[in-house]
């Protein structure tokens, strides 16, 4: 017995290990090789600058000189034209939110990630690694960027007192005519789901994302009211920052992003995240399945999660970095950044709506419920705005 | 007919206002190029000419001009060519199908360019084809086919047959007269043309913004894409301006070749 | 009669030419071929070709949640959700009542300037006239959709002017700037076919008409504006077809929502069956208004 036990367990350790995470996943990279020269990008507005609007905050050229890619990067609208753009196949990968990542994921469209060839994925905090939008049975698909939450935006001149529910972009819009915000995606209808959580609990929401036709319709109604107080649509965020520079907007909904940039340009503007809760992101980078330049993207992925690079991106943008190391930095940045962002409080996270994908299954194990899926909210909306 | 006095001073008045409401905001446009301040608020706060230096010093606005001037040369020769042939078979024959010629040449115009442009789009796509500056190319070369056809037909409705059958009597055959009578009588049709198509080529967004893919930009896919980003807004107003006095060049070279309705771009 | 003229040049020594030219001449039928062959195959296979395919993709069916086309899988699924939601019809209503307002409001602007141009103004005016007119052309599309942007913001231009008499400036969410930024972008279009048209009227016709005891009035509608009706008609093609396919300008200025908008947005959002059943309807317009716009002769006046 002594003298099987040994290797017997020598091979139990060997073939253990060989299971646990060495192995490469089907489709992904194998191996890292030169840069292909190029690198086309589906990005969110900011995630990837050189330094054009401010010259301290350039993740970009130093990538471009140290692997010989160049980066194209396109701004999507929204989730769903980020899908399109990628599916195009005229891009190696982007950063897509949850409700763009498990699309993807279902048609083929992202290959998944070798993390062997992405050294800096080991520091992602516990709490981003193979969840349920970037990773499909246990393997990983993505390398996340950062997350934030969606907040409510005023301009301090035109609202008297700060306020901290969101009630100034729904039933206090009348006060606002004509100058109202509002994130022109479908994904939208997510946040008068959530609205109605607090404001109508007798539909029963639990779910903003998991809508049966009731309540599906009251959401609506409740976005045909604010449109009639005179929402103004903002497609790509600069839409919005103009809209609040030109006076054309007062109050609305809006990325971090945006509320830094109006600042700089001395907008008088303040942002807050209302008691009654919010809809966020949790944005991941990804690779084409046909990328073009694999080898280019791959760089990029590490790059991004690089301390300096995430510190940057995220304290840009105004969202929560995703390793430690990139906390460091970013506290040196703006001191207390990731603080303020709860970039490791996972607690935090669990209150915030990540977006994700409305399906008909209402992704509950019952057969009889049925939820409102895209198409649903695409065409609601679509019919919304063109009316 | 002779106008009373008072239609002739009315239809004075008129035309200039015209006039004024067709300057005007290229106007304001000149003014924001020196606007000292990022953001377009009016009356702007102050002059400056430091936008035309990052205007200057930008690459990215360089390689949009030269892709827009080799994209526009290249659409402009494939539809001088085909527009040129189309316009010698309709007006030199008579055959089944020659009413639905201009008909057909004259859609990718009239039709919507989103509708064109998702239609190559898919095509390109269907057949593997990479978007980039080919791609451009081609849709552009598509719908200028017609602007050169009109201008080439209606001059050669106007040429008298008679010097091709005296250059044909006189024991030429068909190229020497097509290259030594025909060709210089349509120069002018040709040059007008080509000058049309150029200029469509130059300002076209729409089909363009679906045949480019992601790493080409000509000019005005740079401007759609700058007015986008709120930083870029000023050097947008020196391009603008700048593309605005680039164009006295052809309309004066128009005006020298063709006389009054050559300078008509479309 | 001694020899060719000196101006002619002797034929040249390449007998194989000679010789193709001459068969050709012979073969009218082949030379006509070879010349349509080009241009034919170009526009077939590359312009129609494409548009067969998008006809195609409106028939085909999607998956909800991937969003992918899947060819060859025929359904109306598409046409059902237009035919079946009325915003579909709210923004083809929309859309064609600007592309009509646009086109009667270009009428009426240019026929004045035209008619100066053509029948008054003596001709150093005429000719700084018209390229006074011709030269905004030249102004790229979008600068000049981005200066109205600028003029009628929020704290534009137009606000500037109006706040003194305690008018509100318009903001860039009003269809009627649509309707004003389309009206300024293909004035041009609309005045150099009217006065190419009203050039070419005889002044003889105009004298006749009146020695036989009309008076101006009844000469401009009895005998001028028929004779200019095709012109206007030319005009109008550019001004109605480019209304109704723009998308640039209404989401610029007016963030309304046009046919070319739907068709846009539903392509950028991977919807192609429903931007390709969508599609139709402008093309089916425009395909109309081309053969009545042909009937009545303006082909020839472009």
């Amino acid at each position: 017995m002594r003298r099987l036990t040994i290797p017997a367990v020598m091979v139990t350790i060997g073939l253990v290990a060989a299971a646990c995470g060495t192995s490469v996943p089907s489709g992904a990279l194998t191996s890292l090789g030169d840069g292909e020269g190029e690198l086309n990008l589906v990005i969110w507005d900011g995630y990837a600058e050189r330094g054009e609007i401010d010259e301290a905050y350039d993740w970009v050229t130093g990538f471009e000189d140290e692997t010989g890619c160049k980066v194209n990067a396109t701004p999507m609208t929204d989730s769903a034209n980020g899908v399109q753009l990628l599916q195009s196949g005229e891009y190696d990968g982007g950063s897509f939110s949850g409700d763009a990542t498990v699309r993807l994921m279902a048609a083929g469209d992202v290959a998944p990630v070798n993390v062997d060839l992405v050294p800096n994925y080991e520091d992602v905090f516990e709490g981003l690694k193979l969840k349920e939008h970037n990773s499909t049975d246990g393997v990983p698909y993505g390398i996340p960027h950062g997350r934030g939450p969606n907040l409510l935006m005023w301009n301090t001149d035109a609202v008297a007192t700060d306020p901290t529910s969101w009630d100034p972009i729904w039933e206090g819009g009348a006060d606002y005519e004509g100058k109202i915000s509002i994130y022109d995606s479908s994904i939208f209808i997510a946040d008068a789901a959530l609205h109605l959580m607090t404001k109508n609990s007798d539909l029963g929401i639990t779910n903003p994302y998991q809508l049966n036709d009731e309540q599906f319709a009251a959401a609506i109604d409740l976005l045909e009211q604010q449109r009639d107080n005179g929402a103004v649509y903002w497609g790509l965020l600069t839409d919005q920052v103009q809209s609040f520079e030109a006076g054309d907007s007062v109050v609305g909904t809006t990325w971090p992003y945006q509320v830094s940039l109006l600042q700089s340009e001395d907008v008088p503007v303040k942002a807050v995240l209302p008691d009654e809760g919010t809809t966020g992101w949790s944005d991941t980078w990804m690779i084409a399945a046909d990328a073009a330049h694999p080898n280019c993207m791959y760089r990029w992925m590490n790059h991004i999660i690089s301390p300096e690079a995430n510190a940057q991106a995220t304290v840009w943008f105004g969202e929560a970095a995703v390793t430690q190391a990139a906390c460091d930095a970013a506290d040196e940045i703006s001191p207390g950044h990731c603080e303020q962002q709860h970039a490791s409080d996972e607690t935090y996270w669990e209150k915030i709506w990540y977006w994700t994908t409305p399906q008909a299954d209402c992704n509950d194990d019952e057969e009889e419920t049925t939820c409102k899926d895209q198409d649903d909210w695409v065409s609601a909306w679509t019919t919304l705005r063109g009316a | 007919m002779v106008e009373s006095r008072f239609v002739r001073v009315l239809l004075r008045v008129m035309s200039a206002l015209v006039v004024a409401f067709l300057y005007l905001p290229l106007i304001i446009l000149a003014v924001y190029a020196f606007n000292e301040s990022r953001l377009l608020a009016w009356p702007p706060p102050g002059l400056t000419l430091h936008w035309f230096g990052e205007a200057a010093a930008n690459p990215a606005i360089r390689a949009a001009f030269l892709n827009s001037i080799v994209a526009a040369a290249a659409a402009t020769s494939i539809a001088l060519v085909l527009g040129t042939l189309a316009a010698l078979a309709v007006q030199r024959f008579d055959f089944f199908g020659r009413n639905s010629i201009a008909f057909m040449l004259v859609l990718p115009i009239a039709l919507p360019g989103v509708v064109t442009g998702i239609a190559l789009q898919t095509t390109f796509k269907t057949m593997g084809v990479n978007l980039g500056l080919m791609t451009i190319i081609v849709g552009h070369a598509t719908f200028c086919v017609v602007v050169a056809y009109n201008n080439v037909v209606a001059r050669l409705r106007r040429l008298p047959r008679t010097p091709e059958e005296a250059s044909a009597d006189l024991g030429a055959d068909t190229w020497m007269t097509f290259r030594h009578i025909t060709l210089p009588g349509m120069r002018t049709a040709l040059m007008s043309g080509g000058l049309l198509a150029f200029a469509l080529s130059f300002d076209e967004i729409i089909v363009t913004l679906f045949t480019a893919g992601a790493g080409t930009k000509t000019i005005p896919i740079w401007i759609f894409t700058a007015i986008q980003r709120p930083t870029e807004l000023p050097v947008v107003n020196v391009v603008a301006l700048l593309l605005m006095l680039l164009s006295v060049i052809p309309v004066y070279f128009a005006q020298r070749i063709g006389g009054e309705t050559a300078t008509v771009p479309r | 009669m001694t020899g060719p003229h000196p101006a002619i040049q002797t034929a040249p020594p390449d007998a194989a030419g000679r010789r193709l030219a001459r068969w050709l001449h012979a073969h009218a039928g082949t030379q006509l071929r070879l010349l349509l062959a080009a241009p034919l195959a170009w526009m077939v296979f590359v312009y129609l070709g494409s548009l067969a395919i998008l006809l195609l993709n409106a028939f085909w069916a999607k998956d909800a949640f991937t969003g992918k086309v899947a060819p060859f899988d025929w359904t109306l699924d598409a046409f059902a959700e237009i035919l079946g939601n009325p915003v579909y019809r709210t923004v083809a209503a929309r859309t064609m009542g600007i592309a009509i307002l646009v086109t009667l409001t270009d009428a009426l602007l240019a026929f004045p300037i035209a008619y100066y141009m053509a029948r008054i103004a003596s001709p150093r005016k005429r000719s700084v006239l018209l390229i006074a007119v011709v030269m905004p052309l030249w102004a790229a599309y979008l600068v000049k959709t981005y200066a109205w942007r600028t003029i009628l913001q929020g704290n534009g231009f137009l606000s500037w002017v109006l706040t003194p008499f305690g008018i509100p400036g318009p903001g860039l969410d009003e269809l009627p700037n649509a309707w004003l930024v389309l009206s300024y972008l293909w004035l041009p279009y609309m005045i150099l076919p009217i006065y190419a048209g009203l050039e070419r009227i005889p002044a003889s016709m105009l004298e006749a008409s009146a020695d036989l005891g009309a008076r101006a009035s009844v000469t401009f509608r009895r005998v001028v504006l028929p004779l200019v009706f095709p012109a206007l008609v030319a005009g109008s093609i550019f001004t109605f077809s480019l209304s109704l396919g723009d998308y640039i300008v209404p989401d610029l200025v007016a963030d309304a929502k046009f046919i070319g908008n739907v068709i846009y947005d539903n392509s950028g959002l991977g919807n192609f069956p429903v931007a390709a059943a969508y599609s139709l309807l402008p093309v089916t317009i425009m395909v109309a208004y081309l053969l009545v716009a042909r009937r009545l002769g303006a082909f020839e006046s472009l």
